[in-house]
């Protein structure tokens, strides 16, 4: 899938500007530094190896810097680098007088290479630079294009199905039948319901990519979370089978109900578009003493290879489908899921169909520990319940007799 | 009946309006906040449907001032659906609310449900629904004329959500009127005692049809509204 590639390319090249963004404060310490460290050595072996080479020593350090850093920390290792040169190596030393008309000219020209390699490799860079964030924009453009191509196609079916069919009932020269009529209608109410399941995906998406997405966890019971998505379906589901496997007394659990309800809802609805009528779909939901552990799978064909790989890369669609779709609805599950520090993973089931699994860690109030609390909570109730019927006669006789006295007055 | 629909998008007021005139609702119109404030003034209608998005003034606003004195039902119909933006409207005084796109079965049902609540004020000794039966003066509580026996906190907790039939109660009010105000924030005790609750009252527990969860908000008591 050229789309899975594609969005890791961007990773890289983002990891590789990274490596060239160093405060420029450090790139000033290091590169002077540099230059200092080499000169330091080169005037303790001076007499070895004579001033002139020294010129040439620290030439090559300012150009090896230059491919490390920026070009104004380059130019000032460059400055700094002729004036050591002067000062320390040129006789006469500890001036930056030069008396000798050859050590001038180099002089000059030492400030003019180190000068130039600096700016040269720098512009290098530069360039390279520019070329990289041409080439991330182009994939992100590419990217764009893609969801905007799925997007108008998906929009657009619904809504020609609904222009298609008020125009079929506007007409005033044909007579349609009043069963084509509610036909029609119907047509029309699941293309507005088609269109606004892609709204609620697109949001949805644009909440994982964003990185903004913010789960808010509260306890909810597992019984809910699983009858939910399925109830919202139950048109969809009706020609299916449907079995839901709950472990036994589950404890109540922290979650963030929307977004894993809204999970198993992207799931089960996949399970409509992509599995046969009367083919079974098995949900099952367990507490491992960590996490919740749901799978859902079904009898049906299954996935080959490739699919099992890319299924929860966005836009991907299985080549069989016969239905539309964005390619959102998995990886939107995906981006819920691990919301919370889960994961979802797929497999064939045996012998055939799909298997889908969401692993998710969850605090879970276990049954003694609310049943304790229920205990005291109904008895403090109980007492309470006591004292208030023990003086509720007494108040509404004051009450009564002060009233009766105001009558008397 | 009289219902005031304050909405700026002409297609919803016409779509109501045709909705509400069939029903046998006399229907007002205001688009804008302040046009609202002045036909409610002067025509009090029986219920008013409020957009939260409105051109001149925020929603909750709007909301917030019509019930310093407006005494009937308000029902929000709108686009936001946040969960926060659904308790504010509610702790604000709306008496319901319906995201769009919304159902008009499911808009017809919530407003008999808002009217019935806002004019309903006589005192009932006997609440009914289908085969459950919630005595007030006994205390007793029957299915299929059995009597189910219940911890004075679950009586407390059917009878709450019982007398406010068809009405969302939010997490946090169901706590405070139960528990006490220390306790809003614990929600893990309601959860507990909505599932003991339903063992004992629903005929399938798993798939409620008395008490029914508003997902992130609280709970809301009725028969399943028939599609």
């Amino acid at each position: 899938m050229p789309l899975l590639s594609l969005s890791k390319t961007i990773n890289n090249y983002n990891m590789k500007l990274k490596y060239f963004k160093q405060s420029l404060f450090n790139q000033f310490l290091l590169s002077n530094l540099t230059v200092v460290l080499v000169a330091l050595i080169c005037y303790m072996s001076v007499n070895l190896i004579g001033y002139h080479s020294v010129a040439l020593l620290l030439l090559a350090t300012v150009s090896v810097l230059s491919i490390f850093f920026s070009i104004y920390p380059v130019l000032s290792a460059a400055a700094m680098s002729a004036l050591i040169w002067d000062f320390f190596f040129i006789p006469p030393h500890f001036t930056l007088h030069v008396t000798n008309s050859e050590d001038a000219l180099l002089l000059l020209m030492y400030f003019v290479i180190a000068l130039t390699s600096g700016i040269l490799t720098s512009k290098v860079r530069e360039l390279e630079k520019l070329e990289f964030q041409k080439e991330e924009r182009s994939l992100t453009l590419k990217l764009y294009k893609t969801l905007f191509d799925s997007i108008s196609h998906e929009l657009r079916t619904p809504i020609a199905t609904i222009v298609g069919a008020s125009d079929n009932l506007l007409q005033k020269e044909v007579k349609i039948s009043e069963e084509d009529k509610l036909e029609l209608v119907d047509e029309i109410s699941v293309a507005a319901f088609r269109l606004n399941r892609l709204v609620d995906n697109l949001l949805n998406m644009q909440r994982v990519e964003s990185g903004m997405l913010e789960i808010k966890p509260d306890w909810c019971e597992v019984n809910e979370l699983i009858n939910s998505p399925i109830n919202r379906l139950k048109n969809e589901l009706a020609t299916h089978k449907v079995e839901i496997n709950i472990q036994n007394d589950f404890p109540i659990i922290r979650i963030d109900f929307g977004l894993i309800e809204q999970s198993l809802f992207n799931l089960l609805h996949n399970e409509t578009n992509y599995t046969q009528p009367d083919s079974t779909i098995s949900i099952n939901a367990e507490y491992d003493g960590k996490n919740l552990v749901i799978t859902i799978s079904d009898d049906g064909k299954g996935f080959n290879e490739d699919e099992l790989k890319l299924l929860f890369t966005k836009f991907y669609r299985i080549t069989s489908n016969k239905t539309g779709g964005t390619g959102l609805g998995l990886s939107i599950v995906k981006g819920f899921v691990e919301a919370h520090g889960g994961t979802v993973q797929v497999e064939n089931n045996i012998p055939h169909g799909a298997k889908f699994t969401l692993i998710i860690p969850v605090e879970i109030l276990l049954l003694q520990d609310y049943m304790d609390f229920s205990n005291i909570a109904v008895k403090m109730n109980a007492q309470y319940e006591t004292l208030t019927e023990a003086y509720r006669p007494k108040q509404v006789k004051t009450l009564k007799d002060s009233q009766e006295t105001e009558a008397v007055e | 009946m009289t219902v005031l629909i304050i909405d700026d998008e002409v297609q919803i007021r016409k779509l109501l309006e045709i909705t509400l005139n069939n029903n046998d609702y006399h229907t007002l119109e205001a688009s804008t906040a302040k046009e609202g404030f002045s036909t409610a003034v002067v025509h009090p209608p029986d219920l008013i449907i409020l957009d939260l998005g409105l051109p001149d003034d925020d929603g909750q606003n709007v909301l917030r001032k019509l019930r310093e004195w407006y005494l009937g039902a308000i029902i929000i119909l709108s686009v936001r659906s946040t969960e926060e933006d659904i308790i504010k409207a509610l702790d604000n005084g709306a008496n319901d609310y319906l995201t769009k796109p919304f159902r008009t079965g499911e808009l017809l049902a919530r407003i008999r449900t808002a009217l019935r609540q806002t004019q309903n004020t006589t005192t009932v000794q006997k609440l009914e629904f289908d085969n459950l039966v919630i005595d007030l003066t006994t205390r007793n509580v029957t299915v299929d004329n059995e009597l189910i026996k219940l911890t004075a906190t679950e009586y407390s907790l059917l009878t709450l959500l019982a007398k406010n039939d068809g009405k969302v109660l939010t997490h946090q009010y169901i706590l405070k009127n139960i528990w006490g105000p220390g306790y809003t924030q614990q929600s893990q005790y309601l959860r507990v005692f909505v599932g003991q609750l339903r063992k004992k009252i629903e005929p399938n527990p798993n798939n409620p049809k008395f008490i029914l969860t508003e997902s992130g908000i609280g709970y809301r008591f009725c028969t399943k509204i028939e599609e």
